[in-house]
């Protein structure tokens, strides 16, 4: 049983559908990643398992429980991390301080996820006092991937991680995701960057025009020569 | 050596008559500062109902001094307004939570822009203004009692042999020292608890926050909390520093903004820098240096004319200028706050 899925998920900002009927799903300790053209639906249809817009029909599951009528704050406390594309981080505020707002919903002691966290991202140790808004693009992206990870959440959800950083930071960020996911936590992603992310991806999923084209693992959508030829450019 | 008394006298001069008024008045701006760049920075809006919420604060504190004088209360040496200081700043915090719940509420569901908000927020002034002059009248309220000074101009010349007095007046020393302590209460509460950091966390990325899972209308409340205390305790402290009459409450109003804009808009260490640069540019601009410059020339040279810059009727002209070069020169404010 998927931890999180949207099942047949129909629905857009008001006006037109921009997701028609397409279903998308995540386990435990495994990567699913979500690519596609641009107007694809691909972050709408992760904004719509996190709440974020409503759907006219279709449904969202969290370990078996029916959650579409939930707010996204609802959703979060259920264990579903969210990191956005853009604006991921609060500049005025120091590494420590978003690692604490990550925790923010948690009562207990944060320290040792803290330690976890200063060990899967070295630099952030480093830098912890300093404010966030200072850091480079890179170390941006990881501030942001470590507050998700704050709240021990057991679905972790990126939009586009990668997005305008540099190949050899893209790769650091990735290996980090895989070490994440060998903690169990369910990760699901939509990249621009496809052929990269489908080869660490246990599943992907292929959208078009709102639409699932092609559902299979990783490596078969890699192999798979439409796949190559309409979507990885050959 | 006669040289030497002469340079003391002007500085004495100057202390009397620019450092210590404008300390006092640029701490009473500051924390009408920190409320506007409170609001400013949290709930996105210029709140220019804030000069009457402080009128209506401290409105509510003249009322419950009278009552407690009447009832033989006092504090000794100190005025008994800050034993009523309390309940002003409950009733304050009540009217703005009803504000909030009856005006603001509605457009922050309707995620209205910025500028909606500033004129509703015109509309909750005449209100409260409104209410103000209803309840106590238009008049100067005058409400300190206690002793007036903690240094007389009269005991410091027998004292020190000069020609020159230096007074301070008691609510000046008040002023000062309550707000050196709400401001260090303010910032560790800010920077040290988990709802103040909530606080500045909703005020840097409002989508990341209700990601983090914070709570926006808990944020909201505390914000008018906060603001109902800074408005309260400034309010009282210019009431009984100068006199409550609450049509000064309402041009207080450009002084604040201008000082909350001038250190940095949404940056509370801004909004104090803010006002004590408004507070000494319009009392340094607006005094007259005559005597000052008596002492220190030779006789020869002894200046005609006041030597005042600018007449203190145009010391809000002040605030203007200042306003007007900052947005020009550096639109963020000293100390980097948001842009308007």
């Amino acid at each position: 049983m998927s931890v999180l899925i949207g099942e047949n998920m129909v629905g857009g900002y008001g006006g037109a559908d921009i997701l028609r009927g397409c279903t998308v799903a995540v386990d435990e300790g495994e990567i699913a990643v979500i690519v596609g053209p641009n107007g694809a639906g691909k972050s709408t249809a992760m904004k719509a398992l996190l709440g974020m817009i409503e759907l006219n029909s279709g449904s969202v599951r969290f370990r078996g429980k029916e959650i579409s009528a939930l707010t996204p704050q609802a959703r979060i406390a259920l264990g579903i991390a969210f990191v956005p594309q853009n604006n991921n981080v609060f500049t005025n505020m120091t590494v420590f301080e978003n690692l604490e707002m990550g925790a923010f919903l948690r009562e207990d002691d944060i320290s040792e996820t803290v330690d976890q966290i200063y060990q899967l991202f070295p630099i952030l140790a480093e830098k912890r006092n300093q404010l966030a808004g200072e850091l480079s693009g890179g170390q941006r992206q990881q501030v942001a991937v470590a507050r998700a990870l704050m709240s021990q959440p057991s679905v972790l959800m990126l939009d586009e991680p990668t997005a305008g950083v540099s190949p050899i930071v893209m790769d650091e960020l990735f290996d980090r995701i895989l070490e994440v996911r060998q903690a169990g936590v369910a990760i699901l992603m939509v990249e621009q960057n496809a052929r990269q992310a489908l080869s660490i991806a246990d599943k992907g999923y292929v959208l078009v025009v709102g639409e699932n084209r092609h559902t299979d693992s990783g490596r078969a959508l890699l192999a798979n020569p439409e796949v190559r030829r309409s979507f990885l450019g050959g | 050596m006669e040289i030497l008394t002469d340079v003391i006298n002007a500085v004495v001069l100057l202390l009397n008559f620019v450092i210590v008024p404008a300390l006092s008045y640029g701490s009473q701006l500051a924390l009408g500062a920190l409320g506007v760049t409170l609001v400013f920075g949290i709930l996105r809006f210029a709140n220019f109902a804030h000069g009457d919420t402080m009128a209506f604060g401290t409105m509510i504190t003249i009322l419950a001094t009278w009552w407690l004088q009447s009832k033989g209360v006092s504090l000794g040496p100190l005025p008994t307004a800050l034993l009523a200081l309390p309940v002003g700043i409950l009733m304050t915090i009540l009217i703005l939570v009803i504000t909030d719940k009856a005006v603001y509420r509605y457009y922050r569901r309707h995620k209205a822009v910025p500028v909606t908000f500033m004129i509703a927020s015109m509309g909750v002034m005449f209100m409260m203004n409104g209410i103000v002059r209803f309840v106590i009248g238009p008049n100067d309220q005058r409400f300190l009692d206690g002793e007036r000074f903690i240094i007389r101009a009269r005991d410091f010349k027998a004292a020190t042999g000069l020609s020159e007095g230096l007074s301070i007046k008691v609510s000046q020393g008040l002023t000062v020292v309550i707000v050196i302590l709400l401001v260090i209460a303010l910032f560790w509460f800010l920077q040290k608890t988990r709802t103040g950091k909530a606080m500045r966390a909703f005020s840097d990325n409002e989508d990341l926050a209700l990601l983090s899972g914070v709570d926006p209308d808990r944020v909201v409340l505390v914000t008018w909390i906060i603001t109902g205390i800074l408005a309260t305790i400034a309010g009282t402290l210019y009431g009984l520093d100068k006199s409550f009459k609450p049509f000064t409450y309402l041009q207080l109003l450009l002084p604040m903004f201008a000082a909350a804009i001038v250190g940095g808009i949404g940056n509370p260490v801004g909004a104090i820098v803010g006002g004590y640069v408004i507070a000494f540019s319009e009392v340094v601009v607006t005094y007259a240096y005559k005597k000052v410059f008596i002492y220190l020339l030779p006789q020869s040279l002894e200046p005609d004319s006041l030597l005042q810059l600018l007449s203190t009727d145009y010391k809000f002209a002040v605030s203007f200028l200042l306003l007007v070069l900052v947005l020009l020169v550096r639109p963020t404010g000293i100390l980097r706050g948001k842009v308007l």
